[in-house]
């Protein structure tokens, strides 16, 4: 069984329940062990990209550099958690000056560089596992299922940096939902942003941002609709005002491998 | 023209603000275009020019979703995202230049409000 560095975040221990447990039940599915580093702090959400910010990042490098004392590559799940982490390691492999700053903050044994590979959990599907092998484990394929599936912002951009596909036509999504049996449905809105954090103070916004990526996704004839991001998740669900179902995409990938049951609380 | 604050906004976005050729697309895919009062290409000319008290002064710095279409979208490579970053930072981290009071959070959530939004806004709103 081979062991990876898991890394949940703050929202999959409280609102996102399901995102995690169901990518934890999966893995197990698949052959895969996820130790969580017993430290772990949040992400902060989102990147600072300024380059005078160092404190701000200093969580994402800690997570990091804790993935590469324990010798194994970091999973994450959550599209902010991965964005973040994602991000902070481009820069710190990439920026000297920001390296320096943070390593001189930091006073770890040893410097951390940008050593850690990151993986978000579909990367693992597609990279580590194969959408072949997975798909030679699903027993209960979503046969006759349009799946939608919404990328967002954070999984593809910036792109240099998240470098997990082609940001304006990616295909890992539409690729896992062939892997479980489904049908993938391309839709204009798949990775335009669902309005964010802009829901705190601006519920029209992200009425507006919300209900037109489900639309896009309704025209396109789609039966449900699946997200990486607890964000994303909220907006579609609570801000769009349409009745079209969105889940995590870890509940299909469970109920394909015929382990949900097993994994409700 | 305010050449302190620009020197600040460039040193801290790393952008090269002349690297930008006003084709507008980054206004033009921006999913915040219509509740902006000036908008990403704006933001990029605005601070060439040294105008960076008015962006610092406009609603507009909170509008960014942080979403990086414009940023992976821009033909030049500009990353006007950067841009509104750095002058919303210039903003919030004035002395009692807070966006958001933490005692106004409770008023915002109900029973489903992820961690994850509130986490966000603190990054962006308040130092």
């Amino acid at each position: 069984m081979e062991t990876f560095t898991y890394y949940p975040g703050c929202t999959l221990r409280t609102q996102a329940k399901d995102l995690d447990r169901y990518a934890r039940s999966s893995a197990e599915a698949l052959g895969i062990s996820l130790e969580e580093p017993s430290d772990w702090q949040c992400c902060g959400g989102a990147y600072t990209t300024a380059k005078d910010e160092i404190a701000t990042k200093l969580s994402a490098v800690r997570t990091l550099n804790s993935a590469k004392e324990n010798g194994r590559p970091l999973i994450t799940v959550c599209s902010a958690c991965h964005n973040v982490i994602k991000q902070t390691n481009y820069d710190i492999s990439n920026d000297e000056e920001m390296a320096s700053k943070v390593n001189n903050y930091l006073k770890l044994d040893e410097p951390y560089n940008g050593e850690t590979t990151v993986y978000h959990y579909l990367e693992l599907l597609r990279d580590v596992i194969g959408f072949d092998n997975l798909s030679q484990k699903v027993v209960n394929p979503f046969k006759g299922k349009k799946i939608a599936a919404y990328y967002g912002c954070l999984l593809l951009r910036p792109s240099k940096a998240l470098a997990m596909d082609d940001p304006e036509n990616p295909v890992i999504m539409e690729d896992f939902i062939k892997a479980i049996g489904g049908t993938p449905v391309i839709y204009a809105q798949r990775n335009e942003c669902c309005g964010g954090y802009i829901t705190l103070e601006d519920k029209a916004q992200a009425a507006k941002r919300s209900s037109a990526v489900m639309q896009s996704a309704k025209d396109q004839g789609a039966d449900m609709i699946i997200t990486a991001c607890p964000l994303c998740l909220y907006n579609l669900k609570k801000n769009s005002g349409s009745d079209l179902p969105v889940y995590y995409f870890t509940e299909l990938l469970a109920e394909a491998l015929g382990v949900k049951e097993e994994s409700n609380e | 023209m305010n050449n302190n604050l620009k020197e600040q906004v460039l040193r801290s976005s790393g952008v090269n603000v002349l690297k930008c050729m006003r084709c507008g697309k980054c206004s033009g895919t921006c999913p915040s275009y219509d509740e902006m009062e000036y908008h990403p290409h704006q933001f990029v000319y605005m601070v060439e020019k040294g105008d960076i008290d008015t962006l610092m002064n406009s609603k507009s710095i909170y509008k960014c979703l942080t979403c990086f279409a414009c940023v992976d979208r821009c033909p030049r490579n500009v990353e006007p995202a950067k841009v509104v970053e750095a002058v919303r930072l210039a903003a919030v981290r004035q002395q009692g230049n807070n966006h958001m009071n933490p005692n106004q959070i409770p008023d915002m959530l109900d029973d489903d409000m992820p961690q994850q939004a509130i986490v966000t806004a603190f990054r962006k709103y308040i130092k």
